[in-house]
């Protein structure tokens, strides 16, 4: 889900980053396959998002434990479950996100952990130590979390009439921004949102929704400039468009590089997605026992304090949380209000049915 | 002096394995393998029954993915022809430049080749977007040409509108033709390059113009050139994902972007597979149709 997570959003970087991260993970594959079968020094193998951990956190775990990080990098869920789908080339730590969390675990790609072997989970908020999409939190452990919310150029939404863009009737229902928007090209999250804006809740959407909201974007589709491949906050930021669906936290990093202050973020008063990369063994794992000690030192105070100032994700972990300056505490982009919050949901993962579902969707809307 | 194959067999051997067994491992097998899916079954998320079902066939077939095809080979057939408008000249003066020059020529040709795709994508986008290169030129000739009516009393133009230029079909097709241009000149140019020359002198000298010469006597005799520059101009253009992907708006998406979404966030290999194969089977038939104009060409020559 969180693709583009980069530091300074203020270039069209994030993407080539992407593609970069996805070369890189194709050259190191040989290597990997080459470690995990000769299975002899101790190393833990992290795939990861890009920019998705502090700048000394794997040598401190090397310091710490003498055990080194061989960090490869994804750029999409997909990828990684792609990567992962034929059998696990030896990875030892995985960061999917919640749906896939579900979806791995039914595929018997990522394995149970050992909550013994991770004493700090103890860190961690009390609303994060059980999950739906993981109950029990029996294979995974939560890293970040995110939400999707409108990003905007402060000054043209004033001169529109909307200072705060704060339903998501602009970017589904309406023509204010004609041309001036972009929306997310995830089928699911954009199908989801449309049952939020229609106030229903996200999961389990009826038929009859799925057909009113394939209309309601086939409606507002000449009012749409371009679905974006998460690189919105470029869009927005080389002044291509003026409102845009986004994550939060990629709106967090856009605001806080230069010439940032001319935007803002909000998100919608009818509620939203929330997201959870979270951290898991996939099955297979050559190094099981340092994996487990890995997603224990990841959850540790300091070290998760020394991730989320690079990352600027909100955090699951209360300790840091404590941690963190108060610059980052009452972020309302990173944290939003509580009453938005108690409106949103998490996004189930519905089966494959669903999925091919929601895609077909979105390409008869790309088509009409 | 002239010797077949039977005469050197092991020669030929000795040649020939290595290339063909590349081709097997690498090429034939997982070809066989997608063409194999697209006659399967999900049967949970990673795996797959091969039932020899039709279904994902039928439902290639459905209407909404036809006109998708559809789109796909007029945006492509449209990329095509302003290559070949456009690479034709272009040949046409690299064959005719002196010796140095040409090399020169060539080598710009080629030069983007040394670069990513992506990048020059991105580069495209730099140059497109409202805030580019292509809109603060105009905005500079728009500002001038403003104070030169203020300078001669006139009224001033208005305030300047960046052009739209990026997110629409036509930055797809720009970014096509940018990209395969040098797919069509090349063997345009290695078509033209070959002609015989006092053919054309002949038709100067019986009294045809420059333009009919090249309608009448160039244009035949480079139509194999012209045939392959199309084919392989027109095959990854119909095929094209990046592109449509970063240019294209709303309305831009083409068959290789459904087809991406299905082995990704669809996660359908077998649907994917089958669309995959409809469109192999539409670039044989481009194949087909090239060879045929080949052979009516080498029949008149």
């Amino acid at each position: 889900m969180a693709k583009g997570k980069y530091r300074s959003g203020a270039s069209r970087r994030s993407l080539l980053q992407q593609f970069g991260a996805a070369a890189i993970g194709i050259s190191f594959s040989g290597s990997l396959s080459a470690c995990g079968q000769g299975g002899g020094g101790r190393v833990v193998n992290f795939y990861n998002w890009d920019t998705y951990i502090g700048p000394t956190t794997l040598a401190d775990f090397q310091a710490a434990t003498d055990v080194p990080v061989n960090m490869t990098l994804f750029a999409t869920n997909d990828e990684l479950f792609a990567r992962l789908r034929a059998g696990n080339p030896g990875f030892d730590v995985i960061v999917p996100s919640n749906e896939f969390v579900t979806r791995m675990s039914q595929a018997q790609m990522i394995q149970e952990l050992d909550h013994s072997k991770i004493p700090n989970k103890a860190n961690l908020l009390p609303e994060f130590q059980d999950a739906a999409f993981d109950p029990g939190r029996r294979y995974s452990m939560p890293y970040t979390w995110l939400v999707l919310g409108i990003g905007y150029n402060k000054e043209a939404a004033a001169a529109k009439g909307v200072p705060r863009p704060d339903s998501w009737k602009y970017l589904f229902d309406d023509g204010t921004f004609h041309q001036r928007m972009a929306l997310l090209s995830e089928s699911a999250d954009l199908i989801r949102l449309c049952a939020k804006y229609q106030g229903i809740s996200l999961n389990n959407i009826p038929a009859s929704n799925l057909t009113s909201i394939e209309q309601m974007l086939i409606r507002q589709k000449p009012h749409i400039k371009a679905f974006h491949e998460d690189d919105g906050q470029d869009l927005l930021a080389s002044g291509e468009i003026d409102i845009v669906l986004e994550y939060n936290g990629d709106m967090a990093q856009l605001m806080s590089a230069e010439g940032g202050d001319r935007f803002d973020f909000v998100v919608p008063k009818e509620g939203t997605l929330i997201n959870s990369d979270c951290l898991a063994i996939p099955t297979g794992a050559p190094h099981l026992d340092d994996a487990h000690a890995f997603i224990n030192y990841l959850l540790d105070p300091e070290a998760g304090q020394k991730i989320t100032e690079e990352i600027q994700y909100p955090t699951p972990n209360a300790r840091v949380r404590d941690l963190m300056p108060e610059s980052y505490k009452n972020n309302p982009v990173i944290f939003p209000p509580a009453d938005v919050m108690a409106k949103s949901e998490y996004g189930a993962f519905e089966g494959d049915e669903k999925a091919r579902q929601f895609e077909e969707i979105f390409t008869r809307v790309s088509a009409a | 002096m002239e010797q077949t194959w039977k005469q050197a067999k092991a020669a030929f051997a000795a040649i020939a394995v290595p290339p063909i067994g590349w081709l097997l491992l690498f090429f034939l097998i997982p070809l066989a393998v997608i063409w194999a899916y697209s006659f399967g079954e999900n049967t949970g998320p990673i795996t797959i029954d091969f039932t020899g079902t039709f279904a994902n066939y039928a439902r290639a077939l459905e209407p909404l993915y036809l006109e998708i095809f559809w789109k796909s080979i007029i945006v492509a057939a449209l990329t095509t022809l302003l290559c070949l408008v456009i690479g034709f000249p272009v040949a046409l003066a690299i064959a005719f430049a002196s010796p140095k020059t040409k090399a020169w020529l060539l080598l710009l040709i080629m030069l983007p080749f040394w670069t990513n795709l992506l990048i020059r994508t991105f580069a495209l986008i730099a140059v497109l977007r409202e805030n580019g290169y292509v809109n603060f030129a105009l905005e500079w000739l728009w500002n001038n040409a403003s104070g030169l009516m203020t300078l001669v009393g006139l009224q001033p133009l208005g305030e300047f509108e960046p052009l739209t230029l990026l997110y629409n079909n036509t930055a797809v097709v720009i970014g096509l033709v940018y990209v395969h241009l040098p797919f069509m000149v090349l063997p345009l140019y290695s078509a033209l390059d070959r002609m015989d020359r006092s053919l054309m002198e002949a038709s100067l000298d019986l009294g045809a113009g420059h333009l009919r010469t090249i309608w009448a006597v160039v244009v035949p005799l480079a139509a194999p050139g012209i045939a392959s520059g199309i084919l392989i101009t027109f095959i990854p253009a119909l095929g094209a994902y990046l592109t449509p992907d970063l240019l294209g708006g709303t309305d831009s998406q083409m068959i290789a972007n459904v087809i991406e979404r299905q082995f990704k966030r669809a996660n359908d290999w077998p649907f994917g597979a089958a669309l995959s194969f409809l469109l192999m089977y539409l670039t044989f038939i481009a194949i087909a149709v090239q060879a045929l104009v080949q052979k009516r060409a080498e029949r008149r020559g």
